[in-house]
Protein backbone atom coordinates (compact mmCIF):
# COMPACT_ATOMS: atom_id res chain seq x y z
CA UNK A 1 0.00 0.00 0.00
CA UNK A 2 1.38 3.68 -0.93
CA UNK A 3 2.35 5.22 2.12
CA UNK A 4 0.52 8.69 2.69
CA UNK A 5 2.96 11.39 4.58
CA UNK A 6 1.20 12.98 7.66
CA UNK A 7 2.74 16.25 8.91
CA UNK A 8 3.33 15.93 13.12
CA UNK A 9 2.23 18.80 15.09
CA UNK A 10 3.01 18.45 18.83
CA UNK A 11 2.92 21.22 22.09
CA UNK A 12 5.18 21.31 24.69
CA UNK A 13 2.25 21.21 26.80
CA UNK A 14 0.14 18.32 25.25
CA UNK A 15 2.39 16.46 23.55
CA UNK A 16 1.11 15.25 19.86
CA UNK A 17 -2.00 17.67 18.72
CA UNK A 18 -5.35 15.63 18.41
CA UNK A 19 -5.40 16.87 15.04
CA UNK A 20 -2.14 14.63 14.28
CA UNK A 21 -4.61 11.93 15.70
CA UNK A 22 -7.05 13.03 13.04
CA UNK A 23 -4.87 13.08 10.34
CA UNK A 24 -3.56 9.42 10.99
CA UNK A 25 -6.88 8.08 10.87
CA UNK A 26 -7.84 9.97 7.81
CA UNK A 27 -4.81 8.75 6.10
CA UNK A 28 -5.88 5.06 6.69
CA UNK A 29 -8.83 5.24 4.40
CA UNK A 30 -5.97 6.24 1.63
CA UNK A 31 -2.69 3.84 2.47
CA UNK A 32 -0.41 3.54 5.12
CA UNK A 33 0.44 6.49 7.40
CA UNK A 34 3.77 7.64 7.50
CA UNK A 35 4.18 10.28 10.53
CA UNK A 36 6.92 13.08 9.73
CA UNK A 37 7.95 14.69 12.94
CA UNK A 38 10.00 18.11 11.88
CA UNK A 39 11.80 19.49 15.07
CA UNK A 40 14.60 19.81 17.19
CA UNK A 41 17.47 17.12 18.38
CA UNK A 42 14.74 14.57 20.16
CA UNK A 43 11.68 15.43 19.08
CA UNK A 44 10.33 12.09 17.63
CA UNK A 45 11.52 9.60 20.88
CA UNK A 46 9.24 11.64 22.75
CA UNK A 47 5.81 11.64 19.84
CA UNK A 48 6.67 7.75 19.19
CA UNK A 49 4.21 6.63 21.66
CA UNK A 50 1.33 8.04 20.24
CA UNK A 51 1.54 7.94 17.32
CA UNK A 52 2.16 4.27 17.10
CA UNK A 53 -0.99 4.05 18.94
CA UNK A 54 -2.81 5.90 16.18
CA UNK A 55 -1.60 3.61 13.56
CA UNK A 56 1.78 5.26 12.00
CA UNK A 57 3.36 2.37 9.93
CA UNK A 58 6.83 4.15 9.74
CA UNK A 59 8.31 7.35 11.72
CA UNK A 60 10.12 9.88 9.33
CA UNK A 61 11.98 11.71 11.66
CA UNK A 62 13.78 15.34 10.49
CA UNK A 63 15.24 16.37 13.93
CA UNK A 64 18.01 19.68 14.02
CA UNK A 65 18.60 22.75 15.59
CA UNK A 66 18.00 24.28 11.66
CA UNK A 67 14.12 23.43 12.16
CA UNK A 68 13.93 24.83 15.48
CA UNK A 69 15.63 27.78 14.81
CA UNK A 70 13.47 29.25 12.10
CA UNK A 71 10.22 29.82 10.28
CA UNK A 72 8.78 27.09 8.55
CA UNK A 73 10.97 27.02 4.99
CA UNK A 74 13.61 24.23 6.36
CA UNK A 75 10.49 22.04 7.09
CA UNK A 76 9.11 22.46 3.54
CA UNK A 77 12.74 21.52 2.46
CA UNK A 78 12.81 18.21 4.18
CA UNK A 79 9.38 17.34 2.76
CA UNK A 80 9.77 18.01 -0.82
CA UNK A 81 12.65 16.23 -0.69
CA UNK A 82 11.36 13.10 1.18
CA UNK A 83 7.63 13.44 -1.37
CA UNK A 84 10.29 13.18 -4.27
CA UNK A 85 11.93 9.69 -2.90
CA UNK A 86 8.92 8.15 -1.60
CA UNK A 87 6.45 8.90 -4.04
CA UNK A 88 3.74 9.06 -1.34
CA UNK A 89 -0.08 8.95 -2.27
CA UNK A 90 -1.36 11.76 -0.26
CA UNK A 91 0.75 14.30 2.08
CA UNK A 92 -1.43 15.46 4.76
CA UNK A 93 -1.02 18.52 7.41
CA UNK A 94 -3.07 20.44 9.80
CA UNK A 95 -5.03 23.67 8.60
CA UNK A 96 -2.97 25.73 11.69
CA UNK A 97 -0.67 28.80 10.24
CA UNK A 98 2.39 26.71 10.42
CA UNK A 99 0.68 23.55 8.84
CA UNK A 100 -0.72 26.01 5.72
CA UNK A 101 2.22 27.31 5.36
CA UNK A 102 4.63 24.71 5.16
CA UNK A 103 2.01 23.21 2.60
CA UNK A 104 2.04 26.92 0.62
CA UNK A 105 5.85 26.56 0.48
CA UNK A 106 5.65 22.58 -0.62
CA UNK A 107 3.07 23.52 -3.25
CA UNK A 108 4.86 26.02 -5.20
CA UNK A 109 8.36 22.91 -4.58
CA UNK A 110 7.00 20.57 -6.29
CA UNK A 111 4.23 22.52 -8.73
CA UNK A 112 0.91 20.98 -7.30
CA UNK A 113 -2.59 21.70 -6.23
CA UNK A 114 -3.19 22.76 -2.44
CA UNK A 115 -6.32 22.29 -0.64
CA UNK A 116 -6.44 23.82 2.72
CA UNK A 117 -9.28 24.09 5.27
CA UNK A 118 -10.38 20.65 4.20
CA UNK A 119 -13.02 18.80 6.72
CA UNK A 120 -13.35 15.59 4.69
CA UNK A 121 -10.87 13.73 2.26
CA UNK A 122 -12.45 10.33 0.19
CA UNK A 123 -9.78 7.52 -0.93
CA UNK A 124 -9.80 8.92 -4.40
CA UNK A 125 -8.70 12.42 -2.90
CA UNK A 126 -11.69 14.29 -3.13
CA UNK A 127 -12.03 17.08 -0.53
CA UNK A 128 -15.19 18.60 1.12
CA UNK A 129 -14.46 22.28 2.07
CA UNK A 130 -16.74 24.47 3.87
CA UNK A 131 -16.79 27.78 2.68
CA UNK A 132 -17.75 31.36 3.16
CA UNK A 133 -18.86 31.60 6.77
CA UNK A 134 -19.78 27.97 6.72
CA UNK A 135 -22.66 28.74 4.42
CA UNK A 136 -21.55 26.36 1.42
CA UNK A 137 -20.08 23.23 0.82
CA UNK A 138 -17.53 22.61 -2.03
CA UNK A 139 -15.71 19.49 -3.27
CA UNK A 140 -12.81 19.82 -4.74
CA UNK A 141 -9.66 17.87 -6.07
CA UNK A 142 -6.04 18.83 -6.57
CA UNK A 143 -5.78 18.34 -9.96
CA UNK A 144 -1.79 18.70 -10.83
CA UNK A 145 -0.07 16.54 -8.53
CA UNK A 146 -0.62 14.25 -5.30
CA UNK A 147 -3.43 15.46 -3.02
CA UNK A 148 -1.64 18.00 -0.70
CA UNK A 149 -4.13 18.94 1.77
CA UNK A 150 -4.65 20.92 4.81
CA UNK A 151 -7.39 19.38 7.76
CA UNK A 152 -9.59 21.67 9.78
CA UNK A 153 -8.93 20.68 13.80
CA UNK A 154 -12.14 18.83 15.11
CA UNK A 155 -12.76 16.94 11.40
CA UNK A 156 -12.58 13.43 12.20
CA UNK A 157 -12.96 11.71 15.07
CA UNK A 158 -9.26 9.62 16.12
CA UNK A 159 -9.32 6.28 16.18
CA UNK A 160 -6.71 4.14 17.53
CA UNK A 161 -4.82 1.39 15.62
CA UNK A 162 -1.90 0.01 17.63
CA UNK A 163 1.04 -0.36 15.19
CA UNK A 164 4.90 -0.51 15.30
CA UNK A 165 6.63 1.75 13.43
CA UNK A 166 10.25 1.83 13.01
CA UNK A 167 12.00 5.25 12.95
CA UNK A 168 14.07 6.40 10.03
CA UNK A 169 15.90 9.98 10.27
CA UNK A 170 16.13 12.07 7.59
CA UNK A 171 18.60 14.19 6.61
CA UNK A 172 18.02 18.31 7.22
CA UNK A 173 19.53 20.01 4.03
CA UNK A 174 18.75 23.48 4.67
CA UNK A 175 19.19 25.81 1.77
CA UNK A 176 20.65 29.21 2.42
CA UNK A 177 17.41 30.74 1.52
CA UNK A 178 15.62 28.57 4.51
CA UNK A 179 17.59 30.07 6.96
CA UNK A 180 16.64 33.55 6.37
CA UNK A 181 13.80 33.79 9.02
CA UNK A 182 15.16 33.24 12.27
CA UNK A 183 13.33 32.18 15.96
CA UNK A 184 14.66 35.14 18.07
CA UNK A 185 12.76 33.62 21.06
CA UNK A 186 9.62 31.61 21.94
CA UNK A 187 7.50 32.83 24.78
CA UNK A 188 5.29 30.54 26.50
CA UNK A 189 2.46 31.92 27.86
CA UNK A 190 0.84 30.88 31.02
CA UNK A 191 -2.34 28.30 29.49
CA UNK A 192 -3.59 26.72 33.02
CA UNK A 193 -5.18 23.64 32.69
CA UNK A 194 -7.77 24.58 30.01
CA UNK A 195 -7.95 22.66 26.63
CA UNK A 196 -6.66 24.69 23.45
CA UNK A 197 -9.64 26.26 21.74
CA UNK A 198 -9.40 24.47 17.87
CA UNK A 199 -9.08 21.31 19.82
CA UNK A 200 -11.36 21.60 22.49
CA UNK A 201 -14.70 19.67 22.36
CA UNK A 202 -16.32 22.08 24.66
CA UNK A 203 -15.57 26.02 23.61
CA UNK A 204 -18.06 28.40 26.13
CA UNK A 205 -17.59 32.16 24.23
CA UNK A 206 -18.07 35.56 25.94
CA UNK A 207 -18.73 38.46 23.51
CA UNK A 208 -19.47 42.22 24.39
CA UNK A 209 -22.00 41.37 26.46
CA UNK A 210 -20.12 40.14 29.16
CA UNK A 211 -19.46 43.94 30.10
CA UNK A 212 -15.93 44.18 30.87
CA UNK A 213 -12.58 42.14 31.70
CA UNK A 214 -13.54 41.11 35.09
CA UNK A 215 -16.59 39.62 34.33
CA UNK A 216 -15.02 37.27 32.29
CA UNK A 217 -14.54 35.20 35.25
CA UNK A 218 -18.13 33.84 34.46
CA UNK A 219 -17.12 32.84 31.40
CA UNK A 220 -14.08 30.97 32.44
CA UNK A 221 -16.02 29.13 35.44
CA UNK A 222 -18.66 27.86 33.03
CA UNK A 223 -15.68 26.60 31.33
CA UNK A 224 -13.99 24.94 33.55
CA UNK A 225 -17.04 23.01 35.07
CA UNK A 226 -17.91 22.19 31.69
CA UNK A 227 -13.92 21.04 31.16
CA UNK A 228 -13.70 23.49 27.74
CA UNK A 229 -12.04 26.20 26.67
CA UNK A 230 -12.42 30.24 26.35
CA UNK A 231 -13.47 31.88 23.48
CA UNK A 232 -14.25 35.60 23.08
CA UNK A 233 -15.70 37.55 20.13
CA UNK A 234 -14.01 40.36 18.25
CA UNK A 235 -15.98 42.97 20.25
CA UNK A 236 -14.97 41.08 23.56
CA UNK A 237 -11.30 41.41 22.33
CA UNK A 238 -11.42 44.83 20.52
CA UNK A 239 -12.52 46.20 24.56
CA UNK A 240 -9.76 44.37 25.98
CA UNK A 241 -12.10 41.98 27.60
CA UNK A 242 -10.03 38.83 26.66
CA UNK A 243 -6.75 37.99 25.07
CA UNK A 244 -6.88 38.14 21.26
CA UNK A 245 -5.69 34.43 20.51
CA UNK A 246 -8.89 33.22 22.15
CA UNK A 247 -10.71 35.64 19.22
CA UNK A 248 -13.44 33.13 17.54
CA UNK A 249 -14.73 33.90 14.21
CA UNK A 250 -13.02 35.20 10.61
CA UNK A 251 -10.01 36.90 11.81
CA UNK A 252 -9.36 34.71 14.96
CA UNK A 253 -9.80 31.00 15.22
CA UNK A 254 -12.28 28.56 13.62
CA UNK A 255 -14.11 26.09 15.99
CA UNK A 256 -15.72 22.81 15.47
CA UNK A 257 -16.63 21.62 18.99
CA UNK A 258 -19.32 19.35 20.23
CA UNK A 259 -20.80 22.01 22.44
CA UNK A 260 -20.49 25.98 21.68
CA UNK A 261 -22.21 27.97 24.36
CA UNK A 262 -22.22 31.81 22.91
CA UNK A 263 -22.76 34.64 26.17
CA UNK A 264 -23.45 37.83 25.37
CA UNK A 265 -22.85 37.14 21.64
CA UNK A 266 -24.94 38.67 18.81
CA UNK A 267 -23.35 36.53 16.18
CA UNK A 268 -22.91 38.56 13.74
CA UNK A 269 -21.33 37.06 10.42
CA UNK A 270 -18.33 37.14 11.28
CA UNK A 271 -18.56 35.69 14.25
CA UNK A 272 -20.39 32.70 13.01
CA UNK A 273 -17.59 31.88 10.18
CA UNK A 274 -15.55 30.74 13.08
CA UNK A 275 -18.11 28.49 14.95
CA UNK A 276 -21.19 27.98 12.41
CA UNK A 277 -19.73 23.71 12.24
CA UNK A 278 -20.30 23.25 16.10
CA UNK A 279 -22.14 20.21 16.72
CA UNK A 280 -24.51 21.57 19.20
CA UNK A 281 -24.92 25.49 19.89
CA UNK A 282 -26.16 27.58 22.94
CA UNK A 283 -26.55 30.77 23.89
CA UNK A 284 -27.42 33.38 26.36
CA UNK A 285 -28.46 36.35 25.08
CA UNK A 286 -30.58 39.42 26.21
CA UNK A 287 -31.83 40.30 22.77
CA UNK A 288 -34.49 38.01 21.51
CA UNK A 289 -33.96 39.09 18.21
CA UNK A 290 -30.16 38.73 18.25
CA UNK A 291 -28.89 36.47 15.00
CA UNK A 292 -26.86 34.00 17.22
CA UNK A 293 -30.50 32.33 18.62
CA UNK A 294 -31.13 31.28 14.44
CA UNK A 295 -28.19 28.87 14.87
CA UNK A 296 -28.71 27.93 18.85
CA UNK A 297 -30.18 24.66 19.50
CA UNK A 298 -30.77 25.80 22.72
CA UNK A 299 -31.16 29.52 23.20
CA UNK A 300 -31.71 31.59 26.61
CA UNK A 301 -33.20 34.83 26.16
CA UNK A 302 -32.27 36.50 29.52
CA UNK A 303 -29.68 38.58 31.46
CA UNK A 304 -26.37 36.71 31.56
CA UNK A 305 -26.00 37.70 34.73
CA UNK A 306 -28.72 36.03 36.43
CA UNK A 307 -28.74 33.33 34.19
CA UNK A 308 -25.00 32.49 34.41
CA UNK A 309 -24.75 32.17 38.54
CA UNK A 310 -27.34 29.66 38.84
CA UNK A 311 -26.27 27.32 35.81
CA UNK A 312 -22.90 27.53 37.97
CA UNK A 313 -24.39 26.57 40.52
CA UNK A 314 -26.48 23.56 39.15
CA UNK A 315 -23.87 21.97 37.32
CA UNK A 316 -22.02 22.32 40.51
CA UNK A 317 -25.10 20.34 42.19
CA UNK A 318 -25.18 17.59 39.17
CA UNK A 319 -21.92 16.94 39.55
CA UNK B 1 12.86 51.93 1.76
CA UNK B 2 10.90 50.90 -1.13
CA UNK B 3 7.95 48.99 0.47
CA UNK B 4 5.20 47.17 -2.09
CA UNK B 5 1.92 46.49 -0.30
CA UNK B 6 -0.59 43.13 -1.83
CA UNK B 7 -4.01 44.28 -1.76
CA UNK B 8 -6.54 41.65 -2.61
CA UNK B 9 -10.01 42.83 -3.73
CA UNK B 10 -12.69 40.83 -2.20
CA UNK B 11 -16.83 40.41 -1.80
CA UNK B 12 -17.50 41.79 1.65
CA UNK B 13 -17.05 38.94 4.69
CA UNK B 14 -20.61 40.65 5.99
CA UNK B 15 -22.93 40.27 3.22
CA UNK B 16 -23.81 36.82 1.77
CA UNK B 17 -21.76 35.39 -0.52
CA UNK B 18 -21.84 32.84 -3.27
CA UNK B 19 -20.10 30.58 -5.92
CA UNK B 20 -21.47 31.00 -9.76
CA UNK B 21 -22.87 27.65 -11.08
CA UNK B 22 -21.34 28.39 -14.02
CA UNK B 23 -17.97 27.87 -13.32
CA UNK B 24 -17.55 27.60 -9.62
CA UNK B 25 -15.82 30.37 -8.51
CA UNK B 26 -16.14 33.30 -6.67
CA UNK B 27 -19.57 35.85 -7.29
CA UNK B 28 -18.12 38.57 -7.67
CA UNK B 29 -20.32 40.04 -9.90
CA UNK B 30 -23.29 39.91 -7.38
CA UNK B 31 -20.60 40.96 -4.33
CA UNK B 32 -19.96 44.27 -2.65
CA UNK B 33 -16.32 44.35 -3.74
CA UNK B 34 -13.74 45.90 -0.56
CA UNK B 35 -10.09 46.00 0.25
CA UNK B 36 -9.84 42.57 2.07
CA UNK B 37 -9.80 43.92 5.87
CA UNK B 38 -5.94 42.32 6.38
CA UNK B 39 -4.43 44.23 3.86
CA UNK B 40 -5.97 47.55 4.93
CA UNK B 41 -3.32 46.99 8.35
CA UNK B 42 -0.73 46.21 5.93
CA UNK B 43 -1.37 49.71 4.30
CA UNK B 44 -1.15 51.40 7.60
CA UNK B 45 2.06 49.80 8.51
CA UNK B 46 3.92 50.54 5.33
CA UNK B 47 2.75 54.20 5.57
CA UNK B 48 3.99 54.18 9.37
CA UNK B 49 7.32 52.94 8.21
CA UNK B 50 7.68 55.26 5.38
CA UNK B 51 6.61 58.11 7.89
CA UNK B 52 9.38 57.25 10.04
CA UNK B 53 12.28 56.37 7.72
CA UNK B 54 11.27 57.45 4.28
CA UNK B 55 10.98 55.87 0.67
CA UNK B 56 8.10 55.14 -1.29
CA UNK B 57 5.22 52.39 -0.85
CA UNK B 58 3.03 50.86 -3.70
CA UNK B 59 -0.01 49.24 -4.00
CA UNK B 60 -0.28 45.89 -5.78
CA UNK B 61 -3.11 44.12 -7.05
CA UNK B 62 -4.11 41.12 -8.92
CA UNK B 63 -7.60 41.08 -9.98
CA UNK B 64 -9.98 42.26 -12.65
CA UNK B 65 -10.90 45.31 -13.79
CA UNK B 66 -12.94 46.13 -11.13
CA UNK B 67 -10.15 45.88 -8.68
CA UNK B 68 -9.36 49.65 -9.72
CA UNK B 69 -12.18 50.80 -7.21
CA UNK B 70 -10.11 49.43 -4.50
CA UNK B 71 -6.63 50.55 -5.81
CA UNK B 72 -7.87 54.07 -5.55
CA UNK B 73 -9.21 53.55 -1.96
CA UNK B 74 -6.07 51.89 -0.89
CA UNK B 75 -3.86 54.99 -2.61
CA UNK B 76 -6.59 57.63 -0.52
CA UNK B 77 -4.90 56.33 2.40
CA UNK B 78 -1.74 57.96 1.17
CA UNK B 79 1.01 55.36 -0.75
CA UNK B 80 2.55 56.89 -3.98
CA UNK B 81 1.58 54.76 -6.64
CA UNK B 82 0.10 50.99 -7.40
CA UNK B 83 0.66 48.36 -9.96
CA UNK B 84 -2.40 46.28 -11.39
CA UNK B 85 -2.24 43.13 -12.72
CA UNK B 86 -5.37 42.49 -14.87
CA UNK B 87 -5.51 40.18 -17.80
CA UNK B 88 -8.51 38.01 -18.72
CA UNK B 89 -6.71 35.10 -18.90
CA UNK B 90 -6.25 35.65 -14.88
CA UNK B 91 -9.97 34.23 -13.99
CA UNK B 92 -10.37 31.11 -12.53
CA UNK B 93 -5.99 31.20 -10.99
CA UNK B 94 -5.54 29.17 -7.92
CA UNK B 95 -3.25 30.04 -5.43
CA UNK B 96 0.43 28.46 -7.06
CA UNK B 97 -0.46 30.38 -10.00
CA UNK B 98 -1.41 33.73 -8.18
CA UNK B 99 1.67 33.27 -6.68
CA UNK B 100 3.58 32.99 -9.88
CA UNK B 101 1.71 36.03 -11.45
CA UNK B 102 2.17 38.34 -8.86
CA UNK B 103 6.49 37.22 -7.87
CA UNK B 104 6.57 37.86 -11.12
CA UNK B 105 5.14 41.56 -10.54
CA UNK B 106 7.35 41.69 -7.66
CA UNK B 107 10.23 40.59 -9.73
CA UNK B 108 10.10 44.34 -11.46
CA UNK B 109 9.45 46.49 -8.59
CA UNK B 110 12.36 45.81 -6.54
CA UNK B 111 11.27 45.80 -2.93
CA UNK B 112 12.96 45.63 0.29
CA UNK B 113 9.76 45.35 2.24
CA UNK B 114 6.51 43.23 0.84
CA UNK B 115 3.94 43.45 2.67
CA UNK B 116 0.46 41.60 2.92
CA UNK B 117 -1.89 40.69 5.20
CA UNK B 118 -1.90 37.49 6.65
CA UNK B 119 -4.77 35.95 4.96
CA UNK B 120 -8.21 36.96 2.39
CA UNK B 121 -11.18 36.88 3.62
CA UNK B 122 -12.45 35.16 0.85
CA UNK B 123 -10.09 32.28 0.46
CA UNK B 124 -8.70 32.02 4.09
CA UNK B 125 -6.03 30.19 2.37
CA UNK B 126 -3.15 31.73 4.77
CA UNK B 127 -0.26 30.62 2.39
CA UNK B 128 0.26 33.62 -0.26
CA UNK B 129 3.04 35.17 1.93
CA UNK B 130 5.23 31.74 2.08
CA UNK B 131 4.39 30.98 -1.36
CA UNK B 132 6.18 34.31 -2.70
CA UNK B 133 8.63 34.17 -0.09
CA UNK B 134 9.79 30.68 -1.66
CA UNK B 135 9.64 31.99 -5.52
CA UNK B 136 11.49 35.28 -4.51
CA UNK B 137 14.01 33.19 -2.72
CA UNK B 138 14.00 35.79 0.57
CA UNK B 139 12.55 35.46 4.23
CA UNK B 140 8.85 35.64 5.32
CA UNK B 141 7.93 36.30 8.43
CA UNK B 142 4.06 35.92 8.23
CA UNK B 143 1.09 36.64 10.91
CA UNK B 144 3.36 39.58 12.60
CA UNK B 145 1.20 41.21 15.51
CA UNK B 146 4.45 43.89 15.96
CA UNK B 147 7.29 44.82 13.47
CA UNK B 148 10.16 47.05 14.15
CA UNK B 149 12.27 48.48 10.67
CA UNK B 150 16.04 49.21 12.21
CA UNK B 151 18.02 49.70 8.84
CA UNK B 152 18.04 46.53 6.85
CA UNK B 153 17.17 44.39 9.82
CA UNK B 154 13.41 43.49 10.82
CA UNK B 155 12.21 41.61 13.93
CA UNK B 156 8.45 40.69 14.06
CA UNK B 157 6.42 39.64 16.86
CA UNK B 158 3.81 36.45 16.04
CA UNK B 159 1.53 34.76 18.42
CA UNK B 160 1.49 31.21 18.39
CA UNK B 161 -0.91 28.93 20.33
CA UNK B 162 1.67 28.34 22.97
CA UNK B 163 2.47 32.29 23.66
CA UNK B 164 4.38 34.27 21.18
CA UNK B 165 7.53 34.40 19.23
CA UNK B 166 10.28 36.96 18.23
CA UNK B 167 11.34 36.42 14.80
CA UNK B 168 13.39 38.46 12.61
CA UNK B 169 15.10 38.81 9.22
CA UNK B 170 17.01 40.75 6.69
CA UNK B 171 15.36 42.99 3.66
CA UNK B 172 14.13 41.86 1.30
CA UNK B 173 11.34 39.92 2.94
CA UNK B 174 7.62 39.37 2.71
CA UNK B 175 6.08 40.51 6.08
CA UNK B 176 2.35 39.59 6.50
CA UNK B 177 0.29 41.74 9.70
CA UNK B 178 -2.29 40.37 11.38
CA UNK B 179 -5.45 42.71 12.28
CA UNK B 180 -3.96 42.92 15.77
CA UNK B 181 -0.86 45.71 14.20
CA UNK B 182 -2.06 48.62 14.26
CA UNK B 183 -5.37 50.88 13.60
CA UNK B 184 -5.67 51.82 9.97
CA UNK B 185 -5.88 55.37 9.34
CA UNK B 186 -9.26 56.56 7.68
CA UNK B 187 -8.61 58.47 4.09
CA UNK B 188 -8.74 62.38 4.40
CA UNK B 189 -10.85 64.28 1.78
CA UNK B 190 -7.50 65.45 0.71
CA UNK B 191 -6.29 62.02 0.32
CA UNK B 192 -9.00 60.71 -1.50
CA UNK B 193 -8.80 63.74 -4.31
CA UNK B 194 -4.83 63.11 -4.54
CA UNK B 195 -5.77 59.41 -5.17
CA UNK B 196 -7.07 60.16 -8.36
CA UNK B 197 -3.97 61.57 -9.97
CA UNK B 198 -1.76 59.04 -8.46
CA UNK B 199 -0.19 56.95 -10.89
CA UNK B 200 -1.26 53.63 -11.36
CA UNK B 201 0.53 51.37 -14.14
CA UNK B 202 -1.29 48.01 -15.11
CA UNK B 203 0.85 45.28 -16.40
CA UNK B 204 -0.85 42.28 -18.49
CA UNK B 205 0.58 38.65 -18.10
CA UNK B 206 2.70 39.29 -21.65
CA UNK B 207 4.04 42.18 -19.80
CA UNK B 208 5.50 39.55 -17.04
CA UNK B 209 6.62 36.66 -19.49
CA UNK B 210 3.92 34.30 -17.82
CA UNK B 211 2.41 32.57 -20.25
CA UNK B 212 -1.77 31.72 -20.34
CA UNK B 213 -2.01 28.49 -20.16
CA UNK B 214 0.36 28.48 -16.81
CA UNK B 215 -2.96 30.74 -15.12
CA UNK B 216 -6.65 30.73 -14.64
CA UNK B 217 -8.68 27.66 -15.04
CA UNK B 218 -5.87 26.68 -18.04
CA UNK B 219 -3.17 26.25 -15.40
CA UNK B 220 -5.44 25.67 -12.17
CA UNK B 221 -3.72 22.70 -10.06
CA UNK B 222 -7.17 22.42 -8.26
CA UNK B 223 -10.49 22.21 -9.27
CA UNK B 224 -13.51 22.69 -7.57
CA UNK B 225 -16.20 19.41 -8.51
CA UNK B 226 -19.33 20.52 -6.93
CA UNK B 227 -20.24 23.07 -4.91
CA UNK B 228 -23.39 23.37 -2.24
CA UNK B 229 -25.22 25.77 -0.02
CA UNK B 230 -24.87 24.55 3.45
CA UNK B 231 -28.80 23.37 5.01
CA UNK B 232 -29.09 26.46 7.19
CA UNK B 233 -29.22 25.60 10.92
CA UNK B 234 -32.42 25.21 12.02
CA UNK B 235 -33.19 26.89 15.20
CA UNK B 236 -33.79 24.69 18.50
CA UNK B 237 -35.77 25.56 21.73
CA UNK B 238 -35.60 29.33 22.64
CA UNK B 239 -36.72 30.10 26.17
CA UNK B 240 -37.15 33.30 27.81
CA UNK B 241 -35.89 33.78 31.30
CA UNK B 242 -38.31 33.36 34.28
CA UNK B 243 -36.11 32.99 36.57
CA UNK B 244 -35.26 29.27 36.74
CA UNK B 245 -33.61 29.37 32.51
CA UNK B 246 -30.06 28.77 34.34
CA UNK B 247 -31.46 25.57 35.70
CA UNK B 248 -33.31 25.05 32.24
CA UNK B 249 -30.18 25.67 30.95
CA UNK B 250 -28.24 22.94 32.88
CA UNK B 251 -30.83 20.43 32.16
CA UNK B 252 -30.51 20.56 28.70
CA UNK B 253 -26.63 20.19 28.92
CA UNK B 254 -27.43 17.21 31.25
CA UNK B 255 -29.81 15.61 28.51
CA UNK B 256 -27.31 16.17 25.97
CA UNK B 257 -24.20 14.08 28.27
CA UNK B 258 -22.67 17.56 28.24
CA UNK B 259 -22.70 18.07 31.64
C1 LIG C 1 -13.56 41.79 8.30
C2 LIG C 1 -14.17 41.55 9.63
C3 LIG C 1 -13.73 40.49 10.38
C4 LIG C 1 -14.31 40.19 11.63
N1 LIG C 1 -13.86 39.11 12.32
C5 LIG C 1 -14.49 38.75 13.47
C6 LIG C 1 -14.08 37.60 14.21
O1 LIG C 1 -13.10 36.92 13.87
N2 LIG C 1 -14.76 37.27 15.33
C7 LIG C 1 -15.83 38.00 15.78
O2 LIG C 1 -16.40 37.64 16.81
N3 LIG C 1 -16.21 39.11 15.12
C8 LIG C 1 -15.56 39.50 13.99
N4 LIG C 1 -15.95 40.66 13.35
C9 LIG C 1 -16.89 41.57 14.04
C10 LIG C 1 -18.33 41.19 13.93
O3 LIG C 1 -18.88 41.82 12.78
C11 LIG C 1 -19.10 41.70 15.17
O4 LIG C 1 -18.88 43.08 15.31
C12 LIG C 1 -18.70 41.02 16.49
O5 LIG C 1 -18.72 39.62 16.32
C13 LIG C 1 -19.66 41.43 17.58
O6 LIG C 1 -19.25 40.86 18.81
P1 LIG C 1 -20.32 40.64 19.97
O7 LIG C 1 -21.38 39.72 19.48
O8 LIG C 1 -19.57 40.24 21.19
O9 LIG C 1 -20.85 42.11 20.23
P2 LIG C 1 -22.27 42.76 19.95
O10 LIG C 1 -22.66 42.61 18.54
O11 LIG C 1 -22.21 44.12 20.53
O12 LIG C 1 -23.23 41.85 20.78
C14 LIG C 1 -23.29 41.83 22.18
C15 LIG C 1 -24.50 41.02 22.54
O13 LIG C 1 -24.56 40.87 23.94
C16 LIG C 1 -25.91 40.94 24.36
N5 LIG C 1 -25.93 41.36 25.77
C17 LIG C 1 -25.52 42.54 26.30
N6 LIG C 1 -25.66 42.53 27.64
C18 LIG C 1 -26.18 41.34 27.98
C19 LIG C 1 -26.55 40.74 29.20
N7 LIG C 1 -26.42 41.35 30.38
N8 LIG C 1 -27.07 39.50 29.18
C20 LIG C 1 -27.23 38.83 28.01
N9 LIG C 1 -26.87 39.35 26.81
C21 LIG C 1 -26.34 40.59 26.79
C22 LIG C 1 -26.54 41.95 23.43
O14 LIG C 1 -27.94 41.73 23.34
C23 LIG C 1 -25.81 41.67 22.11
O15 LIG C 1 -26.53 40.75 21.30
C24 LIG C 1 -15.36 41.00 12.13
C25 LIG C 1 -15.79 42.09 11.38
C26 LIG C 1 -15.21 42.38 10.15
C27 LIG C 1 -15.70 43.56 9.36
N1 LIG D 1 -4.85 38.64 -6.12
C1 LIG D 1 -4.11 39.23 -5.16
N2 LIG D 1 -3.56 40.46 -5.39
C2 LIG D 1 -2.81 41.06 -4.45
N3 LIG D 1 -2.56 40.55 -3.25
C3 LIG D 1 -3.07 39.34 -2.96
C4 LIG D 1 -3.86 38.60 -3.89
N4 LIG D 1 -4.22 37.45 -3.31
C5 LIG D 1 -3.69 37.45 -2.07
N5 LIG D 1 -2.99 38.58 -1.84
C6 LIG D 1 -2.27 38.97 -0.61
O1 LIG D 1 -1.95 37.81 0.14
C7 LIG D 1 -2.54 37.88 1.43
C8 LIG D 1 -2.90 36.49 1.90
O2 LIG D 1 -3.84 35.94 1.03
P1 LIG D 1 -4.30 34.42 1.05
O3 LIG D 1 -3.07 33.57 1.02
O4 LIG D 1 -5.14 34.31 -0.21
O5 LIG D 1 -5.12 34.20 2.30
C9 LIG D 1 -3.70 38.85 1.27
O6 LIG D 1 -4.03 39.45 2.51
C10 LIG D 1 -3.14 39.84 0.27
O7 LIG D 1 -2.29 40.79 0.92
Amino acid sequence: MAEVLVVVEATQAFGVKKVTLELLTLARRIGSPSAVVLGGPGAAAELAGKLAEYGAEKIYAAESEEIDGHLVAPKATVLANLVREVQPAAVLLASTQEGKEIAGRLAVKLDNGLLTDVVDLDADGTATQVAFAGSTIVKSKVTRGLPLVTLRPNSVTPEPAPATPGTVALEVAATEADKLAKVVERVAEQKGSRPELTEASIVVSGGRGIGNADNFKLVEEIADLLGGAVGASRAAVDSGYYPHQFQVGQTGKTVSPQLYVALGISGAIQHRAGMQTSKTIVAVNKDAEAPIFELADFGVVGDLFKVLPQAAEEIRKRK
Amino acid sequence: MNIVVLVKQVPDSGAERNLTSDDNTVDRGSANNVINEMDEYAIEEALKIKEAHGGEVTILTMGPDRATESIRKALSMGPDAAVHVVDDALAGSCAVATSKVLAAALGTLNADLILCGAESTDGRVQVLPHMLAERLGVAALTGARKLTVDGASLTAERQTEEGYEVVSAATPAVVSVWDTINEPRYPSFKGIMAAKKKPVRTLSLADLGVSADEVGFAGATSAVVEHSKRPPRSAGTKITDEGTAGTQLVEYLVTEKFV
